[in-house]
This record gives C-alpha cells, structure tokens and sequence, in this order.
C-alpha cells in the first residue's frame, strides 16, 4: 500500500469519539410531518411550483432551481401539502418551507427502486450533467454548492485528477465511513461517471486510515475497477476541508481566492457521489442522506437514512430522547456545525450528524488575555496568525485584516480549539471576514 | 577637563549643523496650508468620529473651508451641535447652518420582562455574530440581542445596557447622534431622531416585521401592524405589519393620543424634560 497522505502545515488531533462506526445504516422511518426547505444549498432559493392540497408522491419536484446557482428540491414523502410558508428553522429564523402530511409511502413512477447495481454507464456526458442537474444533487459535504456547477469545466481549464472525499474528520460522524462500507461499489461507479463526464481516467478516493473496515472493502473492489485508487491519510483535522485534501493528494496548492479547478482537481464528497449514482443510474433524485445521530447524552447511537425534510426531533426520539443533562444539540459535525435553537427544525440535504452533547462536553470556558504562545499559528492549515485576526478585529482594523489574508479562513476552528487563554478565535475569524466583505461591496 | 569640553564643543557642533540642515529641508518642503483649517479645526469637538460623513476632523474642516457657500450648507457637524457651527461660519464668513438636534432613539422594548429570554446563549458577546447564529435569547427575529456592540462603538459613553431591562439606554445629554450605533447593529434597531419640542418625541419601539400574532408570542409590546395609529395621523405608515411614525408628526398634538390607542403599547413617547424632573425630585 501506498505511503499515507496528510497535508503538510498546521491541524490538529481532536478526539475521534467515532462510537458508532460499528452501527449498520438503519432505515429512519416515517414521520407524519416532513418540513422541506426550499434553500438547501449556496445561492438563490428554488421557487415553490406546489400549492397548498396538491397530492405528492416521494420524488415529486416541488420547487424549481431559480437561475444557475440553485438547485431543484424534491419532495421526500407521499402525503399532501398542508402548507406553504414561512417555518420556524434551525436558527429559529423564519424559513421558507413546504410541510407535508405524510400518507403511505409511495415513490414517483420514474425512480427505478430495484436494489440491484448498474454498472454500465449508456450516457453521454451532457445527458449525465442534465441528469444530476434534474435531480437537484448538491456538495453534501455541508457548503451546498450545486454539483452541475462543478461538474462542468469551463473552456480552457484542465482537470487531470478527481478526488472522492471520505476523509470525514469531524469527531463523532460517522455518516460517510458507513456509506463507503454498505454502498462501496456505487460509489465508485458514481466516480466512473464523474471520470466520463470530465473525460478522465483518474479517480482517487481519499479516505482516513481510521476507517479501516472502509478501507478494506474499498480497496478490494477497485481492484477490478480501471483508474479508480483508494489512498489512505493520516489522520489529522481538518483533512476534509477541500484546498487541504486537494494538497495532501497531489501536493498541488489552490491559490488564494481560486477554486479547486486551478490546481486541476475535482473534489467531491462520497455522499454526493452516490447520489449521483442514484440519480444517474436509478433516476432518483436527492431526498434522503445518511445522518449520524451520536454525542455523549445520546443513549443509543446510530447511523439512519433519513428523508430530507424529517424534524431532527423525531430522530433524536427514536434514540432516546433528550436526556436532562443535555446542554447543545448540535446540526453537523462539533467543530464546524451549528447550535441549533429548535430541533424541530428538518434535516436538510447538508446535515451529516445531530449531536447531544452534555455540559462537559459544550460548555464555554472562561476567555483569558494571549500569552503569544503561538499555538493558533501552528494549528492553523491556512497558514494565517489567528492571535492577529482576534485583535485586529477586536480593533475594528478592516486594512490590516485585509493584508493578512482573512479571507481564506476556512472557519475549521483549530485555532479556537488548540486556544489555551481560551479565547474564541473562530469567532473573531468570522467577523473579520464580515467586515472585511463589507467594505468589498 | 579637556575631554569634557572637546565633547561639550563637538556635541554643540553637531546640533548647530543639524539646525541648519533641518532649517533647509523645512524651507524646501513646506506645504503652505490654509491656515483659516487650523483655526475651524480648533472649534471642532476632536473626536474624528465621522458622524459628518469625513474621515475625521482635520478632514471636515479642510472640506469646510474648501467649500463654496452653497456647498457650505451641506456641512454639519452633528457632533458639536449649531454651537460650533456658528463659530465655523463666523470664522469662515458664511451664514450658519442650523439643524435641529437629535438623539438616538432604540426602536425595540424588548426588555426582560416584555420578552423574557427562552434560549440561553453563552456565544461570544458580539451582536454582529449572534445575529448569524440564532434568533436570540427573546426569539424575536428583530429585536435586541442584549449583547450591546452599540455600547462598546459609542465613543461618547452615551449608552449603556441597563441591567434591568436587558436593554441598552440612550444618555440623552451624551448623546451626539453621531449614527455609530446605527451603523453598527445588525438589525438595525436604532435610529437618529430630532430631540423634540421639550425632549418629547412619539416613536414606535419595536422593529418586528412577522405577523401580529407570530410577533405577540416572543414580545407583550410587538407592533402587530392594525393600523390604528393610521387612523389617528395619515402620515403615519404600516409596511410589512410594523408602523413607522416619521419625525414630522408632533409629539404634543398626537403623541398622547396614540400610545393611548396602541393596543400593543409598541408607541412610546419621552416625557418632556420639565416634567421628567419634577418625577425625579418627587
């Protein structure tokens, strides 16, 4: 086996806590309401094409991509809509929302539900671009850009390598290593498809070297496969950030301010990868994800597949409740993801996990003055001073923060995390960055 | 002896020739500058807070100087009020420009006890940020965050959260309506008001656009947009279910009339000053 990758400056080791990696993905169920957002990625909401009484079945389009950066939403149930319009969300906003009143469980005609694997690829790259356009697929790593966007190269740039993304280094999920056991082969005849339509032969699946069963199966299997190769990394957070992988694969730098597509790669995450599988090769478009539901005050772990659109309430039941000890429910992975404030609100297409957390675990600690020791700057993968941004910011000094690069934070929080005066760096990130775009406009 | 006075001679040597070299250089690059700028910058307050729109005082008072009559007129330094602004026409030979002076005025009543909190926060204390985060402690998509970034922008101390209320208190004499807390809030919550005939001025505190009963539910004294208060003074508007009260409309002829008629109690008009402290001395 190859020699094990990891990116070269900065990261750091949080502990793994990856309890439910063992846990087979079960089938959520049903629950009698789903809440579907209509922005569930980066860019413009999808305009409502339903009306309140319209009959829908599991697949049926409800709202339309408005413009190129958007994307299709679907529905996830068969029921009626009983309501289109503002909903309290995860932050406790008010967001658009379609609500459903689940009936049965029946599937749109087209979607083709035989669990049998279809490895030839019949399409030509155009239909396979429209394909994953109609099905509304999108990064489901969490930023949500549109994947049509990034499957399509402009003229004049050239893409020599795709990288699959099962790094997940976030402590806790484990939505993505269970995915690559049970539907490894899907994923690398989604990978053969992403490799027709970039018109390459080269397709690495980058996964961490603490997922060793993933490891196992997906190294097997590519045996058979032409150009697709399993590397392993070392462990390290924040691997799966997308300039970090780009860099420990290929050791090729993303310049500042510039996309992936400028050093040549193509990174996708291997939950959308087998999305676009479904899509392309069973029609199906994107209305369910693997969601992790774990933490410490969780009483029974595990790993589902949920419908978009299921309040995250109903899954935390059906592992127990929310016990007393509970402080923070959280939507993603802990170091990235968000506090939630209503967790009624729905599972979207970018949630990788709901966590529980006890006190222990969540509770904020009392912010002491820098010592200068550095620790921000080692941590950092960015290579930015985190310790300079804080005080800059603290100082309102938008020209200075200008000249250190804030803008290419990537908010992985290693600086707040390794902090410790304790101090909350991310967060001084990420206003630097607000205030620094503000005066861009 | 002889070493301290050869060094003594030296050393007066040497600044004796830097003199002349300084005197040559000044002489070669002065800048000749307006000197009515110095005397106009010699009344301004100092505080290069930027309420007038330039980057600080130096700043105005070259612009003031500059300018024609006519573009006089635009110049105002809200900071130091039409006290200064009469000395800066009168240095400057222009007729004065007169405002009337103002105050910031907070349009949210979401105290503690209005809106009690229902989500504990314990993110860092900075509104810009919470405001991306969550709703807020009172669950009011619009209303005050408690957290006070317009505290730590006032460079007058003029305002301070009030411990009982949650709420951040405008001192009215401190109060230079400079618009940096203006600026600053996320949800824009505070807006710059004319003081008012004897201080008193009638305003909507409240800044939430949901639906009346979606509003009610986080805060007592939300405006529901009914439209009684239209029907008081048409000036008065309704957009996106909250009122707007502009600062035409006279507190002493509608003032009492409409917080008398909001059912909500959103109006809120400032006791005069007289009478504000008769309350204190009683």
């Amino acid at each position: 086996m190859a020699k094990k990758k990891t990116f070269p400056i900065g990261g750091i080791h949080p502990d793994k806590h990856k309890i439910t990696s063992d846990k087979p993905i079960v089938d959520a169920g049903l629950p009698e309401i789903v809440y579907i957002p209509v922005k569930q990625h980066i860019g413009s909401p999808a305009k409502i094409i339903v009306q309140k009484g319209d009959k829908v079945k599991a697949g049926t389009l409800l709202a339309d991509a408005d413009g190129i950066v958007s994307a299709d939403v679907f529905s996830s149930v068969s029921g009626e809509v009983i309501k289109v319009e503002e909903v309290e969300g995860e932050f406790g906003y008010l967001e658009s929302m379609i609500t459903i009143k689940v009936e049965g469980d029946e599937f749109a005609s087209s979607i083709d539900l035989s669990p049998d694997l279809i490895k030839d690829i019949p399409y030509e790259p155009q239909e396979i671009i429209e394909k994953i356009r109609s099905a509304g697929i999108v990064g489901m790593g969490g930023a949500g850009y549109p994947t049509p966007i990034k499957t399509s190269v402009p003229e004049g740039k050239k893409i020599d390598t795709l990288i699959l993304n099962g790094i997940e280094c976030e402590p806790w999920l484990t939505a993505d290593d269970r995915l690559m056991i049970e539907k490894a082969e899907e994923i690398i005849v989604g990978a053969k498809i992403i490799n027709k339509v970039l018109g390459i032969q080269n397709a690495i699946i980058a996964v961490d070297e603490n997922k060793p069963e993933a490891i196992e199966i997906l190294s097997k299997l590519t045996k058979t496969y032409v150009g697709v190769n399993v590397q392993v990394c070392k462990t390290k957070y924040p691997q799966g950030g997308e300039k970090q992988l780009i860099k420990a694969i290929t050791g090729r730098e993303v310049p500042s301010g510039r996309l992936p597509m400028d050093a040549g790669c193509i990174v996708q995450n291997v939950g959308t990868v087998f999305a676009i599988y479904e899509a392309v090769q069973k029609n199906k478009p994107l209305f369910e994800r693997i969601v992790t539901v774990s933490g410490d005050e969780c009483q029974n772990p595990q790993n589902f597949r949920v419908r978009v659109g299921t309040p995250a309430s109903f899954l935390i039941e059906k592992c127990g409740g929310i016990t007393e000890n509970t402080n923070q429910v959280i939507f993603g992975g802990p170091m990235m993801g968000t506090s939630a404030v209503n967790i009624n609100a729905p599972i979207t297409k970018l949630t990788s996990g709901i966590l529980l957390l006890s006190e222990e675990l969540s509770r904020k600690l009392e912010e002491t003055d820098c010592i200068r020791c550095g620790k921000c700057v080692d941590a950092c993968p960015v290579g930015l001073r985190p310790f300079l941004i804080a005080q800059y910011t603290r100082n309102n000094m938008i020209d200075e923060l200008k000249g250190i690069n804030v803008l290419d934070c990537i908010e992985c929080g290693s600086c707040a995390y390794i902090c410790p005066a304790h101090i909350p760096l991310l967060d001084y990130c990420k206003i630097g960055k607000m205030e620094v775009k503000k005066t861009k406009k | 002896m002889d070493i301290i006075v050869s060094n003594v001679l030296v050393l007066v040597g040497i600044a004796f020739a830097a003199a002349i070299i300084l005197y040559l250089v000044s002489q070669k690059f002065n800048v000749e500058e307006n000197p009515k700028i110095g005397e106009v910058e010699s009344f301004l307050p100092g505080a290069n807070c930027g309420a007038c729109g330039k980057a600080g005082c130096h700043n105005f008072a070259e612009s003031c100087v500059k300018a024609s009559e006519e573009e006089f007129k635009n110049m105002y330094c809200p900071v130091g009020g039409a006290e200064v602004m009469k000395k800066v026409s009168n240095a400057l030979g222009y007729a004065a420009v007169e405002k009337e002076p103002a105050v910031a005025v907070l349009k949210c009543n979401g105290t503690c006890e209005n809106a009690p909190a229902k989500i504990h926060f314990d993110g860092i204390s900075i509104c810009r940020l919470a405001d991306k985060i969550s709703v807020g402690q009172t669950g009011c998509p619009d209303g005050c965050l408690r957290l006070g970034d317009c505290v730590k922008v006032c460079k007058f101390g003029a305002l301070s959260i009030n411990p009982e209320t949650g709420l951040p208190t405008v001192d009215e004499e401190k109060c230079t309506s400079c618009s940096a807390c203006v600026n600053i809030c996320p949800r824009h919550l505070f807006e710059i008001r004319p003081k008012g005939k004897n201080g008193q001025r009638v305003y909507v505190a409240c800044s939430n656009k949901q639906k009346g009963a979606i509003a009610r539910k986080n805060c007592k004294v939300a405006c529901i947009g009914c439209m009684k208060c239209t029907k008081i003074c048409p000036s008065i508007k309704v957009e996106n279910n909250l009122s707007y009260i502009p600062p035409e409309v006279s507190a002493a002829e509608f003032g009492e009339e409409l917080v008398k008629n909001c059912p909500t109690g959103a109006i809120i008009m400032t006791k005069n000053s007289q009478s504000q402290n008769e309350d204190n001395n009683g």
